[in-house]
């Protein structure tokens, strides 16, 4: 990961729109040689617009040498806990950039997209086998707007069953990810935050002296952010379903428990996928991800539009669900993520599912083991596909945070974990190896996370320095925050 | 678990020896936690296929769509656009695609510096101050800008002005669902009122035609509601930007000018607003910065961070401005190439290009004897076709003749929908695919 050119550029000093000449282009367009159309009156056009203007080979330049500046799965073991990054089979884009998929208008009659239907409802029969779920809307964009997408579909039950106006609350758990208080609240609700309990799962005592005629629904991440199993929760499941309320699963973590256990069976009503983590599709730097969500035969009505239905015609439609809660997007989901996790689960089977979250279960054992009385682990026991160390002792007794801890790794070649999440536990490392990397990889990460920590007692300036090999050094958020530089030009001056 | 698949690398050997060192007997002991009776049930699964088998099998279910050959002049929210070569290229460097969220911005300076140039393209073309690096798609972004609107305004009720995308107005119904704001349908700015967090307009609007954005804004302005523009930012390469208009918050659909329909997906919703406004914006913002410590030469480099996280979700939670988290980051960095490719001259002369392509295909549409052409004002590349037969009929009797016809928009409230199909053409139409078109409305024409 090297920048090319001289090592002293300052590539980040110089956008696109400081390079080129006026004059460059790197594509051209066509001479319109035909009858000409008048303009529309000039108070509709615009005068010019600010673009760079650079020759193609220098725009590609530009763009490669930004490309080297950025770690992917493809460049070496990425560990970031909750985030599933897994290694992204090339056979899958392959398949979602074939033109006759590629090229599809979404709004096509339905009879020339049957290939793309037919695919989209196999996929949607799959992930109702694997989460218990039996019915699935594929639309969500995201695992967030997966959540909405359940939240509102419990608002809509609680509508018709006249109880809307008294339920106004959602527990949460404490450990729970940023989106679901966030979600919650974006539906109306009011967040009550539940403890952890001293396991690691939640505490039972308080869920029940929070269940009363107040509460819609409880979110809880199955297996939880602490890669730990969530005890007892099919009998949390009875208790919420006795108050009346529903029992919401952030499925983010999916892939420890693949083929193993269901949502559905467990007494959940509702759970989102996140494709893009646990089907492998590749995560973009930010997206496009795809947050499908699955429910009962309950909740069923108030799916998102679309939804799948097969015609005794043997045509695939596109229907709105009865009591539908309404489309999320204009039109009918991120398809090209779709086709890419169904290419991934016919890649796998039920034994190849399977053998994904045992191996991503061993490979988070192993590395617990690896790296256990070298760190903190707040709870210790054996987890599923992620393990939480804490850095405090090396706070404690160093001064080195788990902030510098993570910068150091870098310079070791690897991804930082999650840090700082869950909030639960102090001066986290959240680490989750995934199934596909080999145990050498997971040695050799425990190798670098263990001579770290030995630095932090020999030489903690170099922790607080590094790291000292990427394209970058530390970055002043700080002011990034305080003055913000948001745009090439920054705000206009004219209003 | 027999030999190793090939996403998986262990073999029989390694986990052997793995669990040896955790101490555990087998495999499924590592999931003694979960609840014996509900654990490995029955699920059925379609078999595993190998490599070869999965392409074969997807590259037949491909050839079940409609051929890309085959003519089609659907629009209405997707639009098939010449997108430069060199973008699937860049997009497709795995440093790009398989990253994941820039949470670690020392080695993540591709995608943050793409990012800011974004929202650099996007001020430029809206004529905004300020741009998140993207959202899902044009109608959630719309719905996220309606909410916002409501926080800045502490209102209760939006406006959408007809003729709106019903696939937009469906998306903030929804959201506005969850947020309990009362949302009105108009066609007339002056229905608005003081109870409107702001005024949503679609440019061009959902029938193709240009909408004159200034008086909306000040309508808008006038009872104290903001302006969303909801534009098509190819067509802001000719158009007059909206934050020239007086826009307060445009959204717009970047995926068309990135890559491929996709049967509509990934898209790319396009999120701008005001500078008084940063602060309630949802999504991801990425911000210029130094190095904290000179590391070359004495010199602190320039370099990009994710920025205002403390509108976000996963520092506020259920304060945040929105649930926003992964988005649509790769189909960003495809608008960005591809509207940095086209430069200034290229952009203007592709949106004159469909501009003189859509008009010259309908001047031979209305010159076919029973056809219309109902014009409701200037437009760019839409406009709607009434035939000599109903509105569906027609749209069938292309079809038999290989031919997808513009959406039918018949039962739209607009007097000059009615009984039309909403035709698309576009700079990336080809000239084979109007000629067949004009030849068959020609001989359906002739069959009345």
């Amino acid at each position: 990961m090297t920048a090319p050119g001289p090592r002293s550029e300052d590539l980040g000093a110089r956008l696109s729109f400081d390079r080129g000449e006026p004059g460059r282009r790197a594509v051209d367009v066509p001479v319109w040689n035909g009858q000409k159309t008048p303009l529309p009156d000039a108070h509709l056009l615009r005068d010019s617009v600010t673009l760079p203007e650079m020759g193609q080979g220098e725009l590609v330049r530009y763009y490669t040498a930004l490309s080297t500046r950025n770690y992917g799965i493809d460049s070496g073991t990425y560990p970031l806990g909750s985030c599933t990054m897994k290694f992204n089979p090339k056979v899958n884009d392959l398949i979602a950039f074939l033109p006759g998929f590629a090229d599809a208008h979404p709004q096509s009659p339905e009879h020339e997209a049957q290939g793309t239907l037919r695919t989209l409802l196999e996929l949607r029969q799959g992930l109702a086998e694997i989460t218990g779920l039996p019915h699935v809307s594929l639309a969500p964009a995201a695992g967030a707007q997966g959540e909405l997408a359940g939240v509102l579909m419990i608002t809509a039950a609680l509508e018709d069953r006249g109880e809307l106006e008294a339920r106004r609350r959602i527990l949460v758990p404490d450990s729970a990810h940023g989106t679901n208080p966030a979600t919650a609240a974006m539906a109306g609700y009011s967040v009550t935050h539940l403890p952890t309990a001293e396991d690691g799962s939640l505490d039972r005592a308080t869920i029940e002296q929070e269940l009363d005629e107040s509460v819609a629904a409880v979110m809880v991440t199955v297996p939880n952010t602490l890669g730990l199993w969530e005890n007892g929760i099919e009998q949390v499941a009875e208790l919420i379903h006795d108050a009346g309320a529903y029992l919401y699963a952030d499925g983010a973590n999916l892939n420890a428990i693949m083929g193993r256990v269901r949502y559905g069976d467990l007494g959940f009503d509702v759970v989102h996928l996140n494709l893009h983590k646990s089907f492998s599709t590749p995560h973009g730097g930010g997206g496009p991800g795809a947050g499908p969500v699955c429910c009962t035969e309950e909740l069923a009505p108030y799916l998102p539009t679309p939804i799948l239905e097969e015609g005794d015609d043997g045509l695939v439609r596109l229907a709105a669900p009865e009591r539908s809660i309404g489309r999320l997007q204009q039109f009918h989901g991120n398809v090209g993520v779709l086709l890419r996790a169904y290419a991934y689960m016919r890649a796998l089977g039920l034994d190849g599912l399977r053998s994904v979250s045992g191996q991503a279960v061993l490979n988070a054992n192993y590395l617990r083991v690896l790296l256990h009385g070298h760190y903190d682990l707040p709870y210790d026991r054996p987890v599923l596909h992620e393990v939480v160390f804490s850095g405090s002792r090396q706070k404690r007794e160093h001064d080195v945070r788990t902030y510098d801890i993570a910068k150091r790794l870098i310079d070791y070649g690897f991804h930082p974990p999650t840090v700082y999440f869950p909030l639960i536990v102090e001066e986290a490392l959240m680490i989750e190896p995934t199934e596909t990397e080999p145990p050498e990889a997971i040695e050799a990460l425990a190798e670098a996370l263990i001579a770290i920590a030995e630095e932090s007692a020999s030489d903690p300036d170099t922790l607080h320095g590094a790291p000292w090999t990427a394209p970058i050094g530390r970055l002043d958020e700080t002011t990034a925050a305080r003055r913000p530089v948001l745009s090439w030009r920054g705000p206009r001056q004219d209003r | 678990m027999s030999s190793p698949h090939p996403y998986i690398p262990a073999t029989e050997a390694d986990r052997a020896r793995m669990l040896e060192r955790i101490g555990a007997d087998d495999l499924d002991s590592l999931f003694a936690d979960l609840p014996e009776a509900f654990r490995d049930p029955s699920i059925d699964l379609l078999p595993a296929l190998t490599e070869p088998d999965l392409i074969a099998l997807l590259a037949d279910r491909a050839g079940q769509n409609a051929a890309p050959s085959r003519p089609n002049f659907l629009g209405a929210g997707a639009y098939r656009r010449s997108v430069p070569s060199i973008v699937s290229y860049l997009v497709s460097r795995s440093e790009f695609s398989t990253a994941y969220t820039p949470y670690q911005p020392e080695i993540s300076q591709g995608t943050l510096q793409s990012g800011f140039e974004f929202q650099s393209v996007v001020c430029e073309l809206t004529g905004m101050d300020v741009a998140n690096v993207g959202l899902y798609d044009v109608a959630s972004a719309t719905a996220e800008a309606c909410l916002m609107a409501s926080r800045t305004t502490k209102r209760q009720a939006v406006c959408l002005l007809e003729p709106i995308h019903p696939g937009t107005a469906d998306v903030v119904n929804t959201y506005a669902r969850g947020a309990g704001l009362r949302v009105d349908a108009v066609s007339m700015a002056e229905e608005l009122s003081d109870e409107h967090a702001c005024l949503v307009a679609q440019q061009p609007d959902f029938l193709g035609t240009i909408v004159d954005l200034e008086p909306l804004a000040n309508a808008a302005h006038e009872v104290g509601a903001l302006l969303v523009a909801v534009a098509d930012p190819f067509a802001l390469g000719m158009l007059k930007a909206p934050g020239d208009a007086g826009a307060d918050i445009v959204t717009g659909e970047g995926r068309d000018l990135a890559g491929a329909p996709a049967f509509g997906g990934p898209s790319l919703g396009l999120f701008a607003a005001g500078l008084p406004y940063l602060r309630q914006m949802p999504g991801r913002i990425v911000g210029r910065t130094k190095e904290l410590h000179p590391s070359d030469g004495g010199k602190a480099r320039t370099g990009y961070v994710l920025t205002l996280q403390a509108r976000e979700q996963f520092i506020r939670r259920e304060r945040a401005t929105s649930n926003v988290s992964t988005a649509q980051a790769l189909i960003a960095l495809g608008f960005t190439i591809a509207v940095q490719a086209l430069g200034p001259h290229g952009l203007r002369e592709s949106a004159e290009l469909c501009y003189q392509r859509a008009h010259d295909a309908a001047r031979r549409i209305a010159a076919i004897s029973g056809y219309k052409v109902p014009e409701r004002g200037p437009w760019v590349q839409e406009f709607l076709v009434r035939g000599p037969v109903p509105a569906a009929n027609l749209s069938s009797e292309l079809s038999e003749r290989g031919i997808t016809a513009g959406l039918d928009v018949s039962d739209r409230p607009e007097p000059e929908a009615h009984n039309a199909l909403l035709f698309c053409v576009t700079e990336a139409t080809p000239d084979s695919h109007i000629d067949a078109l004009i030849e068959a409305l020609a001989s359906i024409g002739d069959e009345v």
